[in-house]
């Protein structure tokens, strides 16, 4: 028994691998945070008028709230005037071709296994990269401009369609929402933006891929997607960052918004530097996203695979507001050494036949505490509505924690909401059955992960689901001695 | 091939086995037998290397190396097998998945070139034929969903396919109707060959009608007390294990 829990701490206690530098001029403006900033911040994005009122709003809101503390989670108080609040590679990014990028910068998506070019030619998936806070490329544009849609870095949404952003910035997550949602609206420096136009489906996969890279910086993107009546989009979210002794803040939101029949997949891999060891350093990822489902039949799924962060606070959400309307979460959330996560999902039924469904999967290691929290509202008027929520932990030794909070209001007779739970610790008799066919425990482990995190692991998309199968591995596994 | 010398084991501070000795040639078939509780099902679990037995003295000496020495994998890569009593289900993971890692993860041990999922396939589907395995089992998750005849059959069928120098059954009649443990000691004799040996550790000896071994012994209370021919098994069937224990009371 002491063995197997000694080859277990040694297998979940892996190193991260995406833990690089890269050397690149950034144009840094100085720690702090208070009106100039935001101004600044609106200056320097030369954004129109109504940003400025947006991001004065949020700031003033944000400086009269206080940090959220009913997570299920440790953070250690955080000084919001030690944070740069804009880290902007100084080459201005506005590229013809990727000859003009910056060599260092296209280093770094290769090491990330992003090379811009390949994606190009092979992959067939749109990348807008956004490093620290600015979007340094997106390709694929023309192609899909033909179409209509629009695929671009906030800060150019904002300059070519201010009024897109204008109608839909802060409709699903409003600018007070809540504390780490304020403080974004106030000075997020860059993003994603999509709108895809009506009746059309979008033929790839759009993708973003954040990276924090300077140190001491925040980052603070925003995203926002509107597919418009009878649509239809897949997009790909990948996080890294370097490894740091500090903490870093990444506080950012996502909103989605779904019209008449629309459908939106939004999925991410999220793998911040989840600290060392013994705790030190990693991301605290403060993140807010949700969809509303605003038109009839409208269609909105939520699939995280989450292993990074030293704390993750997030709770992708759908408001089912269309008639028909349906909402899905599908996670997996892996926390190893002293990671904290608590995570889950809101769905809230306001159309009637609204439906939901909700699949966690916990895996904890190490010492580490995961939680679902979870709420299911149906409100009076959203009759025949049903909701599925489904939550299991698994936990890989004895000095990790599992945790469900699960929320439930319904508000009328004809809905049907049903949750189910299970927490297991992961079968040493499973992992001797393996062994005794020749597959060592590290293996072993990965494997019977990847069997437990698959019905979600399935609803990614293809590229995805691998990088995200070898990354449930790498997350739990080390040198076995 | 298997030489056993005084081995003594406990589980949890209990001892089970109390000096056993046994040798095991290459083209030996032999059966263990034991009243419930003897430690036969301790044997085979300790020359698989599970954690919680813990040998407290003896040797155990497999194709010229020090067994107890090895971690359970290596042992299977060189060739050890176990049909478990009570096969383990890992839902969400494929039984094809399971059964190439397997197999590869052996071979790359041995040196030998990892078969591709194309090669793998046709290999399995040939070795499915041998214990009438059907690809509706193959496809779902290990042992899941499997009726207790199905996953001994499983257990035969990962035999066919691993190819083990030698092969520990360890209760794999139990819970078997006649006809699937015919299937199963079909596979046991087909594989047979004058490389390899096996173990079948049993309480009835009804698959002793199927599987004729060379030896058997009788295991109780922590000790082989009774070595013999085939005949011994009938003996024993006969008079039933009381007859060992008034003999060993004596």
């Amino acid at each position: 028994m002491v063995e197997q829990d000694k080859i277990l701490n040694e297998v979940t206690q892996s190193e991260y691998k995406y833990g690089f530098i890269t050397e690149i001029d950034t144009d840094i403006i100085d720690k702090g945070l208070n009106e100039d900033v935001v101004r600044t911040i609106w200056k320097k994005k030369n954004e129109p008028e109504f940003m400025l009122g947006f991001r004065l709003e949020a700031f003033r809101k944000w400086q009269k709230m206080k940090m959220p503390n009913w997570a299920y989670l440790k953070v250690p108080p955080i000084d919001f005037q030690e944070i740069s609040y804009y880290a902007a590679p100084k080459k201005k990014p506005q590229y013809e071709s990727l000859d003009e990028v910056d060599p260092e910068l296209i280093e770094t998506f290769n090491k990330l296994g992003i090379p811009l070019e390949e994606q190009k030619h092979l992959a067939g998936v749109a990348v807008d990269a956004v490093i620290d806070s600015v979007s340094v490329k997106t390709t694929f544009k023309e192609t899909l401009a033909e179409q209509g849609i629009i695929f671009c870095s906030f800060s150019e949404a904002v300059q070519e369609h201010p009024d897109l952003v204008q109608k839909y910035l802060g409709q699903a997550v409003p600018v007070a929402d809540n504390y780490f949602a304020a403080l974004n609206s106030a000075v997020f420096s860059d993003g994603s933006f999509c709108y895809i136009p009506k009746g059309v489906k979008c033929p790839m996969e759009l993708s973003t891929y954040f990276r924090i890279n300077a140190a001491n910086t925040g980052q603070f993107e925003r995203t926002l997607i509107v597919a418009d009546d009878d649509s239809y989009v897949s997009y790909l979210e990948g996080c890294t960052a370097p490894m740091r002794d500090e903490n870093q803040l990444h506080a950012a939101v996502v909103e989605i918004i779904a019209l008449d029949r629309a459908e939106v997949k939004y999925s991410t891999v999220q793998n911040w530097y989840p600290g060392d060891k013994n705790g030190k350093g990693g991301i605290y990822n403060f993140v807010t996203k949700r969809g509303v489902c605003r038109g009839v039949s409208s269609k909105i799924s939520w699939t995280q695979v989450e292993t990074g962060s030293a704390i993750t606070w997030k709770y992708p959400s759908c408001i089912l507001m269309g008639d028909n309307s349906v909402g899905e979460f599908n996670s997996v959330a892996v926390t190893n050494n002293h990671q904290q996560a608590d995570t889950g999902s809101k769905m809230i039924h306001i159309g009637k036949n609204t439906k939901s469904t909700i699949i966690s999967k916990g895996i904890s290691a190490g010492k580490s505490d995961n939680s679902y929290r979870g709420l299911v509202k149906v409100l009076p008027g959203a009759i025949n509505s049903r909701n599925f929520s489904q939550c299991d932990s698994l936990l890989l030794n004895d000095t990790c924690g599992a945790h469900t909070f699960p929320y439930i209001e319904v508000g009328n007779k004809s809905s049907i909401v049903e949750h189910e739970a299970t927490t297991s610790k992961i079968g040493e008799d499973q992992i001797f059955y393996c062994n005794q066919r020749g597959i060592d425990t590290e293996k072993a482990i990965g494997m019977i992960v990847n069997g437990y995190a698959k019905e979600v692991l399935n609803k990614l998309p293809m590229e995805f689901a691998v990088e995200a199968q070898k990354l449930l591995q790498i997350s739990l596994e080390g040198s076995v001695g | 091939m298997l030489i056993i010398k005084d081995l003594y084991v406990s589980v949890e501070g209990m001892e089970i086995l109390k000096g056993i000795n046994l040798k095991v040639k290459p083209g030996e078939i032999h059966a263990i037998m034991g009243p419930n509780g003897s430690g036969k099902s301790t044997l085979a679990n300790v020359l698989a290397g599970k954690e919680e037995y813990e040998v407290t003295s003896g040797e155990v000496t497999y194709t010229g190396e020090d067994l107890l020495e090895m971690s359970p994998e290596d042992r299977a890569r060189e060739g050890l097998f176990l049909s478990f009593q009570y096969p383990v289900e890992i839902p969400g993971v494929p039984m094809v998945n399971f059964l190439k890692t397997s197999i590869n993860e052996q071979r790359k041990y041995r040196g030998q070139e990892e078969l591709t999922a194309g090669e793998f396939l046709k290999y399995m589907r040939e070795k499915m034929e041998l214990v009438d395995m059907h690809t509706k089992l193959t496809n779902r998750s290990v042992n899941e969903g499997f009726s207790g005849g199905e996953k001994k059959k499983n257990e035969i069928f990962q035999m066919a396919l691993l190819e083990p120098k030698l092969a520990i059954l360890d209760e794999t009649d139990s819970g078997l109707d006649i006809d699937a443990l015919k299937t199963v000691a079909r596979g046991v004799n087909t594989l047979r060959s004058p490389e390899n040996a096996t173990i079948v550790v049993t309480h009835y000896q009804r698959l002793l009608d199927y599987i004729i071994p060379d030896y058997v012994h009788v295991l109780y209370q922590g000790k082989i007390v009774k070595s013999a021919g085939k005949e011994l098994a009938l003996e024993l069937e006969e008079k039933g294990y009381d007859w060992i224990k008034k003999e060993m009371a004596v």
